[in-house]
């Protein structure tokens, strides 16, 4: 029984900082925007910070979808190849997705800085979900090749011999069998996109293209060293809640893919 | 390469035929090919190419703003090395890697014995510690930047509730207590991430052997140390290794939280790589050296770490 009761304090020790940012967001709190009264007025601060908190929401929201549809469409057809087909160097190029995981992130930020002004592609949305798609492979690749491996190779044959081509195979017999993968691997690149810090801090120079995590950690310099921690928690707030929706509804996957993931390693 | 051959509606293929097609599913290496292209695209422009370029760049003089000024080798390196920030930064990174990883790691594997048996219970537990990773670091510090804050913080007020008179506390104003507060955001953001990964090793010890050492009046604590921990050492060796490769490229938490202070006690080697590329001194070439010296650095430590755990398995 104290076990239990151990483990049930330590969880609620847990959830606190969460709970906290959900009230203190709402709360009036010392040295903020808002001095008195419950309410709104933290969000509405943030709200109307810089260029407003629904451009970076934009921001945040197409940088996020780009990653999740390009990381998926080249996972998708990547896996495929990987899984169905022999083709020369296909072991090389597997082995040079996985080598991904072995560089450090600042350590490619930096000449990606140079190339993707070197393409035209600095300071953009697109510059930085394509990197975020890059970071993504090793993984997304993995997880749709065990994906195609796991399907049985009669389902296609039998579409195959119906005269489906390769990509209507794919499109009709592969894509329904192999979508808990496609879920695990969307899901991924949405938290990591949504979420990343360093890769838009490095990329992108305007203001107004600022994601959603740097709009709200440049609250904290504002003027005069005066932090509005009121509107930073609801900053927040907004950034953790699609998060934790997102975790809440798709657990099983996460728990799944995070798994499959950690067994390769 | 003929895909959409279609095959005679009557022909069964005969049981042989059918069975060398299994095993050969390839329909064209062309096709493969075809498909692989994206990867081998964003592969070769996103990662192979930077990596070249980085070499090149570690080896020039390369400004942010003015570009490549030729070679300056090897200035990069011994600059980079010479900073007054190096072995500082060096110093930092490895306290604060051993010290997270310990106790992370002693954590989850608390965590994971304590909400092993599954039930609807335990499952409500293990959510609550898996919760905080789904937010992202950066989110986890802006949280936690706040709850250190001596305006906004609720801790002191419900410590004196709680009857303690701790007068005023200062969660990021001296190095010591700096270092514990990043710790504290770290072990709540990643506790529940490594216990799962324990979890999966714990389920894969059968139960005969926990029965057996029970037969034999181990204790609880015996079977924990004798059977547990030994049992679980490919995933406490997986853990610890991706919590040292994360630690040892620290970055959002601390420049978010300390923003590297008080008085440049929580400069990490990425810290210092971002600084010195776009924090006012523009030198992409040392930037460049100093994060060649990080990867090798972590090669060398992984390297190590596997010989080393693969040796005690023997």
């Amino acid at each position: 029984m104290p076990r239990y009761v151990l483990t049930g304090a330590l969880a609620l020790l847990f959830l606190a900082p969460l709970l906290w940012a959900g009230v203190a967001s709402v709360s009036p709190q010392g040295g903020t925007a808002q001095a008195v009264g419950w309410g709104f007025g933290n969000y509405e601060t943030l709200a109307g910070y810089q260029a407003g908190i629904v451009a970076f929401l934009w921001n945040s929201a197409v940088v996020s979808a780009l990653t999740v549809v390009f990381t998926l469409v080249v996972s998708t057809l990547g896996g495929y190849a990987f899984a169905w087909f022999s083709f020369p160097g296909k072991n090389a190029l597997f082995l040079t997705v996985l080598a991904i995981l072995m560089v450090p992130y600042a350590t490619l930020l930096l000449p990606l800085y140079v190339l993707l002004n070197g393409l035209g592609l600095s300071n953009s949305l697109l510059g930085v979900a394509l990197v975020m798609t890059m970071f993504q492979l090793p993984f997304a690749t993995f997880m749709m090749r065990i994906s195609f491996e796991a399907v049985p190779r009669e389902l296609v044959e039998s579409a195959m011999v119906d005269g489906c081509t390769s990509f209507g195979a794919l499109r009709r017999v592969l894509l329904p069998a192999v979508k808990p993968g496609l879920i695990t691997v969307g899901m991924f690149a949405f938290l990591a996109a949504w979420n990343d810090f360093i890769t838009p801090l490095v990329l992108i120079s305007d203001t107004s293209k600022q994601t959603l995590p740097l709009a709200v950690a440049s609250l904290r310099s504002q003027v005069m060293g005066v932090v509005d921690y009121g509107a930073t928690e609801a900053g927040v707030v907004v950034l953790a809640l699609p998060c934790v929706l997102v975790f809440l509804v798709l657990q099983r996957h996460y728990v799944a893919g995070f798994l499959s993931g950690a067994l390769k390693g | 390469m003929a895909v959409s051959t279609p095959a005679p509606p009557e022909a069964t293929p005969p049981a042989a035929a059918r069975r060398l097609r299994r095993r050969r599913p390839a329909r064209g290496q062309l096709l493969g090919w075809a498909y692989a292209a994206p990867t081998a695209l964003f592969v070769l422009v996103l990662f192979v190419l930077p990596t070249l370029l980085v070499l090149r760049m570690s080896v020039s003089d390369w400004s942010l703003f003015a570009g490549d000024r030729g070679v300056n080798f090897p200035g990069n390196f011994t600059d980079a090395v010479g900073d007054r920030l190096f072995w500082p930064a060096v110093r930092f990174t490895l306290t604060y890697t051993a010290v997270t990883t310990v106790i992370l790691i002693a954590l989850a594997l608390g965590l994971a014995v304590l909400v092993q048996e599954s039930s609807r219970w335990t499952s409500v537990l293990r959510t609550s510690f898996l919760l905080p990773s789904a937010l992202g670091l950066a989110s986890a510090s802006l949280l936690f930047y706040a709850l250190y804050s001596p305006q906004a913080s609720p801790v002191p007020g419900l410590l004196r509730l709680l009857g303690f008179d701790v007068g005023t506390i200062s969660f990021l104003g001296t190095p010591t207590s700096a270092l514990v507060s990043t710790v504290v955001l770290i072990v709540w953001r990643f506790a529940g991430f490594y216990m799962l990964l324990l979890l999966v090793g714990l389920q894969g010890i059968p139960n005969e052997v926990y029965e057996a050492a029970r037969m034999d009046g181990a204790r609880r604590w015996q079977i924990f140390w004798q059977i547990t921990v030994p049992l679980l050492r490919s995933s406490l060796a997986l853990c610890t290794i991706l919590c040292v490769t994360g630690s040892l490229l620290a970055f959002d938490q601390f420049y978010i939280l300390t923003k590297g202070g008080p008085d440049n006690s929580t400069i990490t080697l990425v810290q210092l790589v971002y600084n010195t590329a776009f924090g006012g001194k523009n030198d992409l070439g040392r930037a460049a050296a100093l994060s060649i010296i990080v990867l090798a650095a972590l090669l060398v430590i992984n390297v190590v770490q596997f010989r080393g755990l693969r040796g005690k398995e023997d």
